[in-house]
């Protein structure tokens, strides 16, 4: 039997992939806006951060509520701890792209272009790909999908330590700017970042589904 | 949903049961301590509390079933519905109670049939005509969501239900003469968790035409059904709010006590 109040779980399963859309968005959005030197893309990646807080608090007011007024047990409860965790990850995430921008900005008012890309762009794709799968996972319910994500993290982890090793030989020969290095290695930090948020998804998932 | 603080919660003008300094005993011993309440129109207000706190005492004021207790009497105060003090000499009790129907914790329907059960109101009102009859035997079955269960077996004895489908069939049976507020005494403490939820589903669907104010031991079924929840205690009105507010942020530390099993 449905139950009246159940419509207020699928309320709070929409919220999860809004702010999974969004937080994603935004980490492409900061990505695209480093990769093309587009400094009005990083302004405008770093001003859903606002939104996508707003999210997470009212995701987690609503897991509360729900605990509190309807008792849910077995998937419900499971459904509810999800959404909660769930939420902190992808807000993190968006974190992650707030940080992406600010940083592209940094490096853009500094040096007026990027010009030291390394393989940011190939491991966002990676990342993002993962989130996205993630989300679907979550929204479909598919088991296969999100186990599937766990493998791919390894990936992202390889060329973040590809991109810092690069980074790092050109600072100690003196070459380039240092501080656009570092920002560029803490960038491709948040995106090794992303790509693990995406993981715990995936995780709680497949808890979701299984129990376990 | 706005949320207050004060003791009357609801405010005035949307209240459709208006309680003041309201003070009840049973011959010397006080029930009610200066009860102030406004109860919104087309919510669910659930009362709660521990045994012997008044909730029902109080619950049973509003339709004046303390009538029938000899030794029981106002001390003082008044509860005015729709502005009308239901105390008040010149009130039928009668007509006061087609307004204000009732729901009791162990169903109780008529040794009659299903049909006969719901009919039995408006007979008594004079209403004899089989069609008029019929329409409103199927409204009612249908507002109380059991129609398409009974439809096939309207004379059947309403004894042969289950009990669900009995305490269901005594709300179609309040709803029949109209009321405008509906009160339940434990509506769901005698039935099993699938006929409790169809009940609490069904108080969900009535809250858009009716005002329900119910007495419930099960705090998670206050939290789920209602709107406003009012906690009494040694028969005093001790927080009323919004659900939520009651559930998740009580004011007083007794109400804390009490919602979260911490009580005694």
């Amino acid at each position: 039997m449905n139950r009246f109040f159940h419509k207020e779980l699928e309320e709070i399963r929409s919220k999860i992939i809004l702010i999974g859309e969004k937080a994603n968005a935004a980490g492409r959005l900061a990505v695209e806006a480093f990769i093309e030197s587009d400094l009005e893309k990083a302004q405008a990646a770093i001003e859903v951060d606002d939104e996508i807080d707003a999210l997470e608090v009212e995701i987690d007011r609503a897991s509360v509520r729900y605990i509190t007024l309807r008792s849910p047990v077995s998937s419900d409860v499971r459904l509810i701890f999800v959404a909660i965790k769930a939420s902190h990850d992808l807000e993190r995430a968006g974190d992650e792209a707030h940080s992406i921008a600010k940083r592209t900005r940094n490096i853009l008012m500094r040096d007026g272009k990027v010009t030291r890309p390394v393989a940011i762009e190939e491991m966002s794709l990676l990342a993002f790909d993962m989130m996205r799968d993630a989300i679907t996972s979550f929204l479909d319910e598919n088991l296969e999908l999100a186990q599937g994500i766990i493998e791919r993290d390894k990936k992202v982890d390889k060329l973040n330590k590809q991109n810092f090793k690069e980074l790092y030989k050109e600072m100690n020969g003196s070459k380039g700017e240092a501080s656009t290095q570092v920002e560029t290695i803490l960038i491709s930090k948040s995106i090794e970042r992303i790509a693990d948020h995406a993981k715990n998804l995936a995780e709680e998932v497949i808890y979701l589904l299984t129990g376990e | 949903m706005a949320q207050t603080s004060s003791n009357s919660s609801a405010p005035e003008a949307a209240s459709i049961i208006k309680v003041r300094n309201f003070d009840f005993a049973y011959g010397d011993s006080q029930a009610l301590f200066d009860i102030n309440m406004n109860i919104r129109e087309k919510e669910v207000t659930a009362l709660i509390g521990p045994s012997g706190c008044g909730k029902s005492t109080f619950l049973r004021c509003f339709n004046r079933m303390n009538d029938l207790i000899d030794i029981a009497r106002i001390k003082g105060g008044s509860i005015k519905i729709k502005n009308i003090d239901i105390y008040n000499k010149d009130v039928d009790v009668i007509e006061l109670r087609k307004h204000v129907g009732m729901v009791f914790q162990k169903s109780n329907p008529f040794p009659k049939s299903i049909y006969d059960n719901i009919a039995y109101g408006l007979r008594i009102q004079g209403i004899k005509k089989k069609d008029v009859l019929d329409q409103v035997v199927e409204e009612c079955l249908r507002g109380a969501a059991l129609w398409d269960e009974v439809k096939d077996r309207l004379n059947e004895s309403a004894l042969s239900m289950s009990g669900g489908q009995q305490q269901r069939l005594c709300i179609a049976r309040a709803l029949a003469v109209k009321p405008e507020i509906l009160l339940m005494d434990e509506p769901c403490s005698a039935l099993d968790p699938i006929a409790t939820a169809k009940v609490e589903e069904l108080i969900h669907k009535l809250k858009k035409d009716y005002t329900i104010v119910i007495v419930t031991h099960n705090m998670q079924q206050a939290a789920r059904v209602s709107d406003r929840t009012a906690f009494f205690y040694l028969g005093k009105l001790i927080e009323y709010d919004v659900t939520d507010t009651i559930f998740m942020k009580p004011k007083h530390e007794k109400t804390e006590a009490y919602v979260s099993g911490r009580f005694g």
